[in-house]
């Protein structure tokens, strides 16, 4: 008997949860009800709702993205620095959130935020003017960056403990300066943690639905909100489905960008 | 004793205030809903004074319980089946030429890489398509789906590290293939797979979206469940659900903690 | 006056004392070593050097200059780390050019000196290369390529052969000498080799808990060892409880040799110190005492033997093999044998040294 027939329930899974599924998705993105080939369903996207949902998506997940980079970039170069002894301790502070479901995660925030909610409370007895961002973008990008940030710390920590303080050494000893070392050595050889992390957090935060159900009161409408309305409430698969094909472009696109980025960094180094 | 300059010392100051800040910005929310969860009342602007009235509350909830019940026994049936099936898909792997195994490895990071809501809607849509009916089963099915990845990917580098030797010395020794894999290979990629059982197992328990829409009318796990009582408006019980869930994951993974340190520090 | 000047220089980590009221001269144009166990202190001052560490008290001084609390990158004075710490994500000529850009210089001098600091060690054409293509051997030259063409007053290396085998270690032992020979720096080297030490330093510091134990040429050290710490390091040696009856004789295992120190007094209890390519062997009773070979190895050259004798076992080395069992005769001549000071206490046990 081959060896090789243990890899046969892996396959029978592959073919029939994933190469079968993309297979449907992409039959019904390309066809109509009647079943008849159509490019309707993926020009749709130029449609004005569904371009600025796209719009709107990509945006908030860059911000958000950027946001959780320079928080966490930082955040990593001092747990690497930390002398506080246990430092995996600190670490797993940092990322314990990450194992907690993160629709109680959001669902925290849209009690702090709302109008009647937490920090308008405290805000109120301090007689400070009150904070209205409940419903908006901006409490959105605050949920993506809540929810998203230990993906993002925890590879950019994982490139920045391996480097080897002889090369910050090495550098200081050639005669480079902090902000040298930061720019030549730190950020260049962190490159992959960064790069891992930014998939990390924009993917989920361009596809979410869930987010800005949550914190943005219907009134934030992401490409994936349209995506899941329509397969729960519009049942318009074909539509639905040809919107989600363009997402997936969207996705290997700004995927191909972020390698070509890496490996461009990598070149111009110097 | 070290003197540390001014600078050095704003330096420091200023780092642990960093770290402060973004400690305050993760875990105040998870504190207020804890502290919230036992408050008397219904509201959340006012404390009318301690009680466990919302805890009595959850845990006699069917709803919430049946949730709970789903997530954990989907979560275990995925986790299970998918290390076993990932197992084995290594052992086939590993006998494969480069190229095949690379294309299969790369079939194997779709799930991975691809966004959970086009996963989600890609099998729902299959399962219709094929005349099946949304309900635990289908939802098993899917988080096996994903799950396999995970395994894969945990043990698949433990099979790369194998001394191949110490296999053929085992069969050079008179022992049968199979007692040569359980007791020559196993101990070996037993970490492998023990982590990805666990990869699995928390992937499958944090799960919303593939859930969202592979679960049918029928049923609902945690995610879900808190999902649709998110939409129609919060009530405390699910302060209390938060603060049971995060009580929970903090004793676990401080156990697993000490544990995986203790380990280490035997090495 | 001195390049450097290390001044009552204590360091400690954890509560545990490194260096301990530590002082050092360094010369120009001199090849200096550290010499050690691992945890005596050498890479602990040598980091002190480069600015890596700061001490807890004490002075560094360059040319008559404090320097304790300049930061690395503004030290006349460049090292060559251990594992290499070449940037992996640079080729060889970026990385050669690190430190030439960060002082501004001119495209065409970088180039220059890449070409010229490649050469130096046998290592032209490399520029395009990438960190991990090149062997131990050629990443350790590159390292110190990058050193050099900083022109730095001093260059410190921080045991730079130690992941090296042993034949490409002795290479690099030569490659050393005449690249120091040739840039005309000074160079401080700090290894636990003895070897290594002994062939490419001027001269050679042997260290132990925080406390130089002795300070001179290569020659001085292994023939005149100050201590059984220092005898014992260097080499094999036989170190043999002694009495030193009067000057120029000493009794050893109840016999007595003629040797040729003075001023240790009458009847004073000393260590001896006999290296083993020193005994004489030759047949009964025409040496100074007699034994039997109990044990006897080849090892090369000659063979090692181990002779029973008075009660003690000593370490021979001859060229002509006594098969065990055979019985012997061992002498010394009398300038072959080192007769050292008993260590009265701890603190003598680390014997200060001032120049």
């Amino acid at each position: 008997m081959s060896k090789k027939l243990f890899s046969g329930p892996f396959l029978a899974f592959i073919l029939c949860g994933t190469l079968v599924p993309l297979g449907v998705i992409a039959f019904y993105g390309f066809t109509d009800r009647s079943g008849a080939f159509t490019l309707e369903n993926i020009m749709a996207i130029a449609t004005r709702n569904h371009a600025q949902a796209l719009g709107l998506s990509l945006g908030l997940a860059l911000i958000s993205t950027a946001i959780c980079l320079l928080l966490a970039f930082p955040l990593g170069l001092i747990l690497k620095d930390s002398k506080l002894g246990k430092k995996g301790f600190m670490v797993f502070v940092f990322i314990l959130p990450m194992w907690m479901n993160f629709l109680l995660r959001t669902m925290a925030w849209q009690v702090l935020l709302e109008r009647n909610g937490i920090i308008n409370i405290v805000l109120k007895a301090l007689g400070l003017p009150l904070l209205d961002i409940i419903n908006t973008p901006a409490a959105v990008v605050l949920g993506m960056v809540y929810d998203y940030l230990p993906f993002m710390v925890l590879p950019i920590y994982n490139a920045l403990i391996k480097i080897d303080n002889n090369l910050i050494e090495a550098a200081y000893d050639l005669g480079a300066d902090k902000m040298l070392v930061l720019r030549k050595v730190l950020i260049p050889l962190s490159v992959p943690g960064i790069v891992s992390g930014i998939t990390m957090v924009f993917v989920p935060s361009l596809t979410t639905f869930a987010i800005s159900t949550m914190l943005g009161g219907g009134k934030v409408n992401l490409i994936g909100n349209i995506i899941e309305q329509e397969f729960t409430v519009g049942s318009n698969w074909n539509l639905g489905a040809g919107l989600s094909l363009v997402m997936m472009v969207f996705i290997i696109i700004s995927m191909a960008l972020i390698e070509k980025f890496d490996r461009e960094g990598e070149a111009s180094m110097i | 004793m070290m003197k540390k300059s001014g600078r050095a010392r704003a330096a420091a100051f200023g780092k642990g205030l960093y770290l402060a800040l973004i400690l305050i910005f993760l875990y105040l929310p998870i504190f207020t809903l804890m502290v919230l969860s036992f408050n008397e009342g219904k509201t959340m602007s006012r404390w009318t004074g301690f009680s466990m009235r919302w805890y009595q509350e959850m845990f006699a909830s069917k709803t919430i319980m049946d949730a709970l019940g789903n997530t954990l026994t989907i979560a275990f049936w995925a986790a299970t089946i998918a290390t076993i099936v990932g197992l084995l898909a290594c052992i086939g792997m590993s006998a494969m030429k480069e190229r095949s195994r690379l294309v299969l490895m790369g079939i194997n990071n779709i799930p991975l890489l691809n966004a959970d809501i086009v996963t989600g809607i890609s099998i729902m849509m299959t399962f219709i398509v094929c005349g099946i009916s949304l309900n635990y089963g289908t939802v098993l099915f899917s988080h096996i789906t994903f799950c396999i990845p995970y395994v894969i990917l945990s043990v698949m580098p433990k099979f790369k590290q194998l001394e191949s030797h110490t296999y053929e010395a085992a069969l050079d020794l008179g022992s049968s293939p199979l007692y040569a894999f359980f007791k020559v290979v196993m101990p070996d990629i037993m970490p492998g797979v023990v982590s990805g059982f666990l990869l699995s197992f928390t992937m499958s328990v944090d799960d919303f979206v593939i859930t969202h829409f592979t679960r049918g009318a029928g049923i609902n796990t945690l995610s879900t469940l808190i999902y649709s009582q998110v939409k129609v408006g919060i009530r405390p019980t699910l302060y209390a659900l938060s603060t049971v869930i995060f009580v929970l994951v903090l004793v676990v993974l401080v156990i697993v903690n000490i544990l995986s340190n203790r380990k280490e520090k035997a090495k | 006056m001195a390049l450097i000047e290390l001044i009552d220089i204590s360091k400690s980590f954890d509560g545990e004392l490194v260096l301990d009221e530590f002082n050092l001269k360094i010369k120009e144009n001199e090849f200096i070593t550290l010499l050690g166990p691992s945890g005596c202190g050498k890479t602990t001052t040598l980091r002190i050097l480069g600015g890596f560490e700061t001490p807890d008290t004490g002075k560094v001084l360059f040319q008559g200059e404090d320097i304790t609390n300049l930061a690395p990158n503004k030290r006349p004075l460049n090292t060559v780390f251990q594992k290499y710490a070449l940037f992996p994500h640079m080729n060889i000529a970026e990385n050669i050019a690190f430190g030439l850009k960060i002082s501004g210089k001119s495209k065409e001098y970088i180039n220059d000196k890449i070409k010229y600091a490649l050469k130096l060690v046998n290592l032209s054409g490399f520029e395009k290369r990438s960190v991990d293509s090149l062997s131990g051997g050629q990443q350790q030259r590159i390292a110190i390529a990058r050193a050099i063409v900083n022109e730095p007053r001093v260059l410190l290396l921080d045991e730079p052969l130690g992941a090296l085998d042993l034949k490409l270690r002795q290479e690099m032992q030569y490659e050393l000498i005449r690249l120091k020979n040739e840039l005309g720096i000074t160079f401080l080297y700090v290894t636990h080799d003895q070897e290594e030490a002994l062939t490419m330093s001027d001269k050679v510091v042997v260290m132990n808990q925080g406390y130089i134990q002795q300070m001179g040429t290569p020659e001085e050290i292994y023939n005149e060892p100050e201590n059984a710490f220092v005898a014992d390091f260097i080499g094999d040696s036989n170190i043999i409880d002694g009495v030193m009856l009067e000057d120029r004789v000493v009794k050893i295992c109840g016999s007595v040799f003629p040797c040729i120190d003075e001023g240790f007094g009458r009847n004073k209890p000393v260590d001896v110190v006999i290296r083993p390519e020193d005994i004489i062997i030759g047949k009964p009773g025409q040496g100074i005492m007699d034994g039997v070979v109990t044990s006897n190895v080849f090892i090369g050259v000659h063979y090692e033997m181990c002779i029973e004798a008075g009660g003690f076992e000593w370490l021979a080395q001859n060229t002509t093999s006594y098969p065990v069992g055979t019985r012997v005769s061992i002498g010394v001549t009398p300038e072959n044998i080192q007769i050292m000071h008993k260590p009265q206490s701890e603190d003598e046990e680390a014997i200060s040294f001032d120049e």
